[in-house]
C-alpha cells in the first residue's frame, strides 16, 4: 500500500594523481610491469555496491534503491585533492521492491527515465577530513537539473577491497522529483536521504 | 450477564416500555460505543474506496488516514474492553432466550474483530514494507518480517476480517431495530443518554 518515492544519488570517491584518462595500453606500460602494485584504475564492484534512497510519505520512511550505476574513479588516498570520480545511475533501475510503484517511478513526474535514462555525478574537489575520512564536491545532474553536491565519505579497506560509505539528504523538488500534484511535500517530504556502500578494487592503501 | 447498573438504576421493575426506570449503559461505555461506531463505519467505507484507487495522492493519503483510524480503533476498542470488564452492562431487556444468546454471541465476536481487524490490517502494511507511523508523527513497531507472500495473505485476511465484522454490525443493527419498532421495548435507549 503506499507508495512511493523517490530519488536520488550519487556516490563517489577519489582517487589518484593520474588521470582515470590515462590507463592506455600502450606505450609505457608493459602491462605487467608491476604486479602488487595497484597499476590499473580503481574498479567498482557491482556486486556488495549499493545505493538506497528513502523518503517519506506522510511520515513513513520508504526506502528504494537504485540497481544498476557505475563509478569511475582514480584516486591516491595519499593525494586526494588530485582524485577524480565520475558516477552514472541506471534511473529506469529504481526501486522500492513493489512491482505497482515501481512502475511509477520511471514516469515523468519522478524520474523520467525514459527521457533522461541517467544522472550523474562529476567530482571537482575531493579534500581529507582526517582518519579515512574524505569529502567530495562536485555537480549533480538529475532530470535535467544540474545542482553543487558535497558528500562525505568514510573509506574502509579489506582484503583488496575498499568500501566508501556515506550519506546525504537531497531536496527532491530542486530535481522535480515528485512534480505536479506530488509537489505537495506534507504528503511526500522535499528531503530524501540517500545512503551508499560502493566496494572498489585496486586503490591504493589508505 | 444479569447485573443491575449501578447506583441510579432501580431495581429491574419489569416496565419494559419508555419509562424513566430504563436501565442503561454508563455515559462512558455510551460515548466509546458510538465513537466507535462512527470511526469504524468511516474506515470501513474509506477501505473498501480506496483499495481500488489507482495511485494517486488521494490514495497515500487514504491509505494512510485508514491506518490511523485503524490504530485509533484498537487503541479506543482496548479501552473500553477494560471499561467493559469492570462494568457490567444493564440487565437483558426481556426477551426469548435464544435471541439474548445470538445477542451475546454477536458482541463477543464484534470485541473479537475490533481486535482482529486493526490487528491483521497493522501486520499487512508491515509486511508490505510500509511501517505505520501514527498521525505521521509515531512510528509503530513491526510484528511481522516484509515479505511479499505474507502481506498477500494477510490483506486477504483483514478484508475477510472487516467484511465479517461488516456482516455482524449490520445484524446487531438490524437487531436494535427490530426492538426499536417492531417489539417496542425500549432497548434501544439503553444506549441512550437519559433525557431530563
Amino acid at each position: 500500500m503506499k507508495p512511493i518515492r523517490l530519488m536520488v544519488m550519487t556516490a563517489l570517491l577519489a582517487s589518484l594523481s593520474t588521470s582515470w584518462a590515462q590507463t592506455k595500453p600502450s606505450a609505457a606500460a608493459k602491462p605487467a610491469a608491476a604486479a602488487p602494485a595497484p597499476a590499473a584504475a580503481p574498479q567498482l564492484q557491482a556486486a556488495g555496491s549499493e545505493l538506497l534512497f528513502v523518503s517519506r510519505q506522510m511520515g513513513v520512511p520508504v526506502e528504494g534503491r537504485f540497481k544498476k550505476f557505475d563509478a569511475q574513479l582514480s584516486f591516491d588516498p595519499k593525494k586526494p585533492e588530485a582524485g577524480r570520480v565520475a558516477f552514472t545511475i541506471d534511473l529506469a533501475s529504481a526501486s522500492i521492491g513493489a512491482p505497482e510503484f515501481d512502475a511509477e517511478l520511471g514516469k515523468a513526474a519522478w524520474f523520467d527515465s525514459k527521457r533522461l535514462p541517467q544522472a550523474s555525478f562529476q567530482s571537482s574537489a575531493i579534500k581529507a577530513l582526517g582518519s579515512g575520512k574524505f569529502e567530495v564536491s562536485g555537480k549533480l545532474s538529475l532530470k535535467g537539473q544540474t545542482r553543487d553536491l558535497s558528500v562525505p565519505i568514510s573509506l574502509s579497506q579489506a582484503g583488496g577491497i575498499t568500501t566508501a560509505n556515506g550519506s546525504f539528504v537531497l531536496k527532491r523538488l530542486e530535481f522535480k522529483i515528485g512534480d505536479g500534484e506530488w509537489a505537495d511535500t506534507s504528503m511526500v517530504a522535499n528531503e530524501v536521504q540517500v545512503k551508499f556502500k560502493l566496494l572498489f578494487s585496486g586503490v591504493a592503501a589508505l | 450477564m444479569t447485573a443491575s447498573a449501578p447506583a441510579s438504576a432501580p431495581e429491574s421493575t419489569p416496565e419494559p416500555t419508555l419509562s424513566a426506570a430504563v436501565p442503561r449503559y454508563s455515559p462512558v461505555a455510551m460515548a466509546l460505543h458510538w465513537l466507535l461506531a462512527l470511526l469504524i463505519i468511516a474506515t470501513f467505507a474509506f477501505g473498501v474506496y480506496m483499495a481500488d484507487l489507482p495511485f494517486s495522492p488521494s490514495r497515500i493519503k487514504l491509505y494512510s488516514w485508514h491506518k490511523w483510524a485503524g490504530v485509533t480503533i484498537l487503541l479506543l476498542s482496548t479501552l473500553r474492553l477494560l471499561w467493559r470488564l469492570g462494568h457490567r452492562p444493564p440487565a437483558d431487556a426481556p426477551m426469548p432466550a435464544w435471541q439474548a444468546r445470538a445477542a451475546h454471541a454477536t458482541h463477543l465476536l464484534l470485541y473479537v474483530l475490533f481486535f482482529a481487524v486493526p490487528l491483521a490490517g497493522w501486520a499487512y502494511s508491515s509486511a508490505a514494507g510500509f511501517p505505520i507511523v501514527w498521525f505521521g508523527v509515531l512510528q509503530l513497531p513491526d510484528f511481522v518480517p516484509v515479505d511479499k507472500a505474507l502481506a498477500d495473505t494477510l490483506k486477504e485476511a483483514h478484508k475477510l476480517l472487516a467484511f465479517a465484522m461488516a456482516g455482524l454490525v449490520l445484524m446487531h443493527i438490524a437487531a436494535a431495530l427490530k426492538h426499536q419498532l417492531l417489539d417496542r421495548d425500549g432497548l434501544l435507549l439503553r444506549m441512550m443518554p437519559a433525557r431530563r
